[in-house]
């Protein structure tokens, strides 16, 4: 295979492993802005809880790696549901600057706390046999963690597809974050679906806090730090479109990954660059409503 | 209670004899205690307490003030901030920590007016020193390890060529700028130099690596701001598969800092560090150390190349302050008084140059192993005496002005 060739696949396996990631931990955040207008600065709050949930479980009780990640977000999924009914729902309709304030908050909270117990030093987490090292592909070598994020990635896509397209209650979202008052008009309880996909989403950030581990670390600052990259994603793809969150992980993950591999002295630079241009052509996103 | 501070002050000099009066110096501790390098703070931090508490009582009849403040991310300006009040308000005589070269950096204009003594526990662009005469610094410069790694890796490692890649920030610049002039020196070939983001957050590695690995260099040269970047650093290096394929990882000692190494797990078998101090480093004053630190934060917890430097920083305080009978006010005297300094501390010998107010120091080449117990631990392979900063004696860019 001619030099480009592999050094094309290289970024495109890469990218794809990172924009995975990226799709995981915003898809959630997304579906609950253009559910709610609520705009969630804690998100990453509960993407690090899942994370930190997955340490306790692999390190301190010595469940398996993928396990862990499965209970650390239902749990998470499962904690987010207060939060959502007794917290949130009361700045539902207030302004998005007291949104900010009562979200940052908790994410500012989630940071001390998570200190408090766990200190400042990044976590590693044990991966089982079969995560680590690489694979060959015949052409070239990929690391398997990366590889894992891929195949996981593929398959939680198809299932939200399903579930949001699909089926009843699929429908029903799409309908509230179309036009909420017209699907109230109709009967359906957007309440209740706004706690279920509040809870899926908060789930799925944890999920892809616990992924998040292997490749970057994690520290109590994660809730922050990393809370970028998902408006990021969100606002390039278009408020509560699962497709546009898809795609816009896709060319984020890709072009941020080509742009260090190619041309490293602008490296960081890249992401932004792509961001910008998408909003001056797209200001909604790629399917968000203008 | 001044009132009656001022009655204790009084009564206590009565006694001594009218003329040594006791002194409460005041030293103000900036250190990053919060954000994605909070845990660099906390290692300083340890060991600046395990020495006041240790050793407070060695200052009597004087006594020390510490007033802690939180440094920030590695840009400057909040420790520019807390620092200029901690001077203003606190009235502090000596400031001290500052992990981040940007602080150092950003301060040095204000303690050059303020004439405050800046002891530096860690900031490592080398031509700090140069920015203002009342800094002093008992860490390292990027060129203590960085320099003669060049010709240990090219002699002893076997890297005829190279490939750099650097966290981008001054001391990233510095610590590559410090290698490449040593490998060059001694024949060897930079492939190329990767810069790999800001500090502030860690990145993905991978693609940094990936062409890293694609060029096939002999030696992988990296510098990271420590802290939770090793961690990652690791973790990619052993994903790629990069030892295998024939990468050897080379680097400061900042890649594999004690507190963090058993965490790095295989991946870390085999890297090759130069660097002035790891745990396993065998010294009558380090065993001290290590055991004291053991006592107070527990068995899990370690020091590293930060804490060591904190420990010789306030130890090179608290002497300079016995040496002054505690009137530490005149931070011009301060400074004088510590040129020259030495002592035995966990590095094993150290001393402040008293041109150029910087650390000189021994420097180790130390590589990775699995130790008979099972733990990771860090092998000596070879030492340099007494190192200075050879960016300042060789007058490089910045730091010949």
């Amino acid at each position: 295979m001619p030099h480009f060739a592999i050094i094309a696949v290289s970024i495109l396996f890469d990218g794809l492993a990172y924009a995975m990631f990226l799709f995981i931990t915003s898809v959630g955040l997304s579906v609950t802005m253009g559910l709610m207008n609520f705009v969630n600065l804690a998100h990453g709050a509960f993407a690090m809880a899942g994370g930190y949930i997955v340490v306790t479980l692999t390190r301190t009780l010595g469940i398996d790696f993928v396990p862990s990640l499965i209970i650390a977000s239902v749990s998470v999924g499962l904690i987010s549901i207060p939060f959502e009914r007794y917290l949130y729902r009361r700045l539902y309709k207030a302004t998005d600057l007291e949104q900010v304030l009562l979200t940052i908050g908790l994410a500012f909270m989630s940071i001390a706390t998570f200190t408090y117990f766990y200190g400042p030093i990044p976590k590693s987490v044990p991966l089982p046999e079969w995560l680590q090292g690489d694979i060959n592909l015949g052409f070239r070598n990929f690391p398997s963690y990366r590889a894992f994020l891929i195949v996981l990635g593929a398959f939680l896509i198809a299932v939200l597809w399903y579930g949001f397209e699909r089926t009843n209650i699929g429908a029903k979202i799409r309908a509230a974050v179309d036009n909420r008052r017209m699907a109230e008009s109709v009967g359906i309880n957007v309440d209740l679906l706004f706690t279920l996909t509040f809870a899926v989403g908060s789930g799925l950030a944890a999920l892809g806090g616990g992924l998040a581990i292997q490749l970057f670390g994690l520290s109590p600052s994660f809730a922050v730090i990393y809370l970028v990259l998902f408006l990021i994603v969100v606002a390039v793809g278009g408020l509560g479109s699962l497709k546009g969150t898809l795609l816009a992980a896709f060319v984020l993950g890709v072009f941020d990954t080509a742009g260090k591999y190619l041309l490293a002295d602008a490296g960081g630079f890249f992401i932004y660059a792509v961001t910008v241009a998408v909003l001056l052509v797209k200001p909604a996103g790629f399917y968000g409503r203008e | 209670m001044k009132f009656l501070g001022w009655l204790g002050c009084a009564a206590l000099a009565l006694t001594v004899g009218g003329t040594a009066q006791a002194e409460n110096v005041k030293i103000g501790v900036v250190l990053p205690f919060s954000g994605a390098n909070a845990d660099l703070g906390h290692q300083v931090d340890k060991a600046f307490d395990l020495y006041v508490k240790l050793h407070a009582k060695d200052l009597a009849p004087n006594t020390v003030e510490i007033i802690k403040r939180d440094e920030g991310p590695p840009t400057g300006a909040v420790a520019k901030t807390v620092t200029t009040e901690l001077i203003t308000n606190d009235k502090v005589q000596i400031v001290t920590g500052f992990v981040f070269s940007p602080s150092a950096i950003a301060l040095a204009p204000t303690i050059t007016q303020a004439k405050v003594p800046m002891v530096i526990a860690n900031a490592g662009t080398a031509w700090i020193t140069n920015l203002s005469p009342y800094i002093v610094r008992l860490s390292f410069s990027m060129w203590h390890p960085a320099y003669p790694m060049g010709a240990y890796a090219y002699n002893k490692i076997g890297c005829k060529t190279a490939a750099m890649a650097y966290t981008d920030f001054p001391p990233g610049k510095d610590s590559t700028e410090a290698f490449k002039t040593g490998f060059e020196k001694a024949g060897g070939k930079i492939t190329d130099s990767i810069p790999m983001g800001s500090p502030v957050q860690v990145p993905d590695f991978t693609p940094f690596f990936q062409k890293v690995k694609d060029e096939h260099p002999d030696c992988m040269y990296v510098f990271i701001p420590s802290g939770a970047h090793a961690a990652g650093v690791m973790k990619a290096y052993g994903e790629l598969g990069m030892r295998k394929a024939g990468v050897k990882l080379i680097g400061p000692m900042d890649l594999i800092p004690d507190n963090k190494l058993q965490d790095m797990g295989d991946a870390a078998i085999g890297t090759i560090v130069m660097g002035h101090y790891a745990v396993d480093l065998d010294n009558a004053d380090n065993k001290a150390f290590n055991k004291a630190w053991h006592d107070a934060y527990g068995k899990d917890s370690y020091p590293d190349f930060m804490s060591a430097a904190g420990w010789d920083t306030m130890h090179a305080i608290f002497d300079t302050i016995k040496k002054l009978n505690g009137n530490a006010s005149d931070g011009t005297k301060f400074v004088d008084a510590m040129k020259g300094w030495s002592a035995n501390g966990p590095r094993g010998h150290v001393m402040i140059d008293p041109a150029t107010r910087d650390i000189v120091q021994d420097e180790h080449a130390m590589e990775v192993y699995r130790k008979p117990d099972g733990k990771l631990g860090e092998k000596i392979l070879g030492t340099t005496k007494a190192v200075k900063d050879e960016c300042k004696e060789l007058k490089v860019g910045r730091c010949g002005s």
